[in-house]
């Protein structure tokens, strides 16, 4: 028995892990540091061709240095890589595939290099595996995507080579538990190494090697909304979201979107929503970046929770004085965590809501244009329903009991649904209508060679349309044909819209499906600057007691 | 920036005619600003707009229209200098400026 055991070795795995690093030793000093000089050389003793990799690109903060130091190693050694990770937002994640460094790439989101995923996959030089969300990728780094070696990124070390990841921790605790329990090697960079944390994010046993970069890491402040940039026609659709959807279901939980027409609902909260009576009935539990454009509702009491994915450029402070509401470690700052606050995204909110450049006449969305393969991050999490739930609440119950034909395909059995809510102008940036025949994102297919057009939000899983004609109930609505009749009620000018018949849209006012401003009780008037909690950057300052400290482009005072 | 000007005129329901002329809007970026002046000749609504963007002829004669029919405007002109509004923000813009001269 135990010889027939002996004969086959189970540890291939952690057997090349020491011989790499046994080969990575000589850069390899006390604490496990290693000096940037080295950080070459260091990549080319632990990295092997086709070897799966992961740069810890996330929605934020991002490991630069480690970036562009693999982009410079010796492509005869090392090549053919398969890049896994989350975000490819430098210029450096797609040099490495202009370089011949890597080949194939199973991302989430493309962000500014969108463009040239799409031309490289065009001339063969990227190797599309998959467009994931977020929660789908870290799911299948722990299944078939498990990268060999991580090169992540923190704001500081200790001597031990334990790791602070603070405000921006965002992926590196998933991506670390993967690969270093699957015996692979992690390498860190970090802003500073120090004596003493404020606090340990990630054991120094699960990392194999520090690098002090020579500078700081990227950071882009995502989501801050300068409130001067909100319009009225915003502020009106953000007026039918709060009284048609918000007050009508008492949704408690929720996520927003990071366009404008969820910041101008922020800026209404203590103004409007107020008026309305819905302080402590709605927005009480978020899942929510730290958007500065919240600082006045939540000034004003109106939230309990709120749970971010990442940090927000300047709120540290703000957010250090809020332990009430954040979740923040022994150290008081921030800690975000891009996995559980996705993994609460899909399970726990009652509703979505946010913008996009494209719905069909069907319901389906899609951000993609015919050029850009994208991705769309973590939004199809939440802007779905999530049909692993079990546990309810008001909302999500009025949301399901509300579809007439829930019981042709469940019997008599009683289901919620999450509210999926997609608030646009009819015709977006440059005139260009929001409502179409037919989604770029068939296009794109076509020209990435995708097996899908990319599908930001299904139209079986949109319960809510709103534009400036009104809301469009679709979870209302019996069949594929009366759905596109609620749309075709609240396309307005585009072609779409002009497609709408006047009797049918007076059925669908009259049957509760398609609600105009004025069958809401909403004064079109109203909708106007002066509603707004803030009206500037220099306002949400002011609402914060001076611990907001927004980023230099945002101060124009 | 060249600039197009298109002129026309909706027919109006000899409804409410302004009793005095209103200015309502600026023209930032996406926004539009309008003059809207009395101005009697047989209930129609004139309306001319300056715009940087061309091709978009039948779609500012179908908001005008809808604007006049809703508002039962009539017998007026409508000088509109436009940057890029949306159909949303031209009606708000316009049904804003009517709520203005109601008031006055």
């Amino acid at each position: 028995m135990s010889d027939r055991t002996s004969e086959k070795a189970w540890n291939h795995r952690s057997a090349d892990t020491a011989e790499r690093m046994a080969s990575a030793a000589r850069f390899i000093g006390p604490g496990k540091v290693v000096k940037a000089d080295d950080t070459v050389a260091l990549l080319e003793a632990v990295i092997r061709a086709g070897d799966r990799v992961n740069i810890e690109g996330n929605n934020q903060k991002q490991a630069d240095f480690l970036a562009e130091s693999l982009n410079k190693v010796d492509k005869s050694k090392i090549h053919d890589l398969h890049m896994v990770q989350s975000a490819v937002p430098l210029p450096v994640h797609l040099d490495l595939f202009e370089n011949g460094i890597a080949k194939k790439l199973d991302f989430a989101f493309g962000g500014p290099q969108a463009g040239r995923v799409a031309q490289f996959i065009r001339e063969g030089k990227l190797q599309l595996g998959a467009i994931h969300t977020y929660l789908e990728l870290f799911g299948r780094y722990f299944l078939d995507l498990t990268p060999k070696v991580s090169l992540i990124c923190a704001y500081k070390a200790d001597r031990q080579g334990n790791l602070y990841t603070g405000f921006n921790t965002e992926d590196t605790p998933t991506i670390v538990e993967a690969t270093k329990f699957r015996q692979g090697i992690v390498i860190a960079q970090v802003n500073e190494i120090v004596d003493t944390l404020p606090r340990v994010d990630i054991p120094a046993d699960w990392i194999d090697a520090v690098i002090e970069s020579p500078k700081p890491f990227f950071l882009e402040p995502l989501f801050t909304r300068d409130p001067a940039l909100v319009t009225d026609s915003q502020i009106l659709l953000g007026m039918l979201c709060l009284k048609g959807i918000y007050g009508e279901y008492g949704v408690q939980r929720i996520n927003h979107g990071i366009g404008f027409l969820t910041s101008a609902i922020e800026l209404l909260l203590p103004t409007y929503g107020e008026e309305l009576g819905l302080k402590g009935k709605t927005c009480s539990h978020m899942i929510l970046n730290p958007h500065p454009t919240m600082i006045p509702a939540i000034e004003s009491g109106w939230v309990d929770t709120i749970h971010c994915f990442g940090g927000e450029l300047g709120m540290e402070e703000y957010v250090r004085a809020r332990p009430d509401v954040f979740f923040t470690g022994p150290d008081g700052s921030l800690r975000s965590n891009r996995a559980f606050a996705q993994t609460a995204g899909h399970y726990a909110l009652d509703m979505f809501i946010g913008g996009t450049l494209q719905i069909d006449k069907f319901g389906n969305s899609s951000t993609a244009t015919a050029s850009r393969v994208a991705g769309f991050g973590g939004a199809p999490n939440m802007g779905c329903d999530a049909k692993g739930r079990r546990h309810s609440t008001d909302s999500w119950l009025k949301c399901g009991q509300e579809q007439p034909t829930l019981n042709r395909v469940l019997g008599d059995m009683p289901r919620g649904k999450r509210l999926v809510v997609q608030g646009v102008e009819t015709f977006g940036e440059g005139r260009a209508p929001v409502f179409v025949d037919k989604l770029d994102a068939w296009e794109l297919a076509e020209n990435a060679g995708l097996d899908l057009p990319p599908v930001m939000i299904y139209g079986d899983d949109l319960t809510h349309v709103v534009t400036e004609e009104g809301i469009a109930y679709l979870n209302r609505c019996a069949d594929i044909e009366a759905r596109m009749a609620a749309i075709r009620a609240v396309a307005g000018y585009t072609e779409i819209g002009l497609a709408a018949k006047p009797e049918e849209t007076r059925a669908l006012r009259d049957a509760g499906i398609v609600k105009t401003p004025e069958d809401l009780g909403v004064d079109r008037d109203r909708a106007r600057r002066d509603l707004l909690a803030a009206k500037s950057v220099r306002d949400l300052v002011t609402w914060s007691g001076g611990l907001y400290n927004p980023p230099a482009r945002f101060r124009n005072w | 920036m060249s600039l197009n000007t298109l002129t026309f005129s909706v027919k109006g329901d000899a409804g409410a005619a302004l009793k005095a002329p209103v200015h309502h809007g600026v023209v930032g970026s996406g926004d539009m600003e309008v003059l809207m002046e009395p101005k009697a000749q047989d209930g129609a609504v004139s309306v001319s707009i300056v715009t940087p963007v061309a091709g978009f002829d039948d779609l500012w004669k179908r908001v005008l229209q809808t604007f006049v029919s809703q508002s039962g405007l009539s017998d007026a002109h409508l000088d509109i200098n436009d940057n890029n509004a949306t159909p949303a923000v031209v009606l708000l813009r316009l049904r804003q400026a009517m709520t203005e001269a109601q008031a006055n």
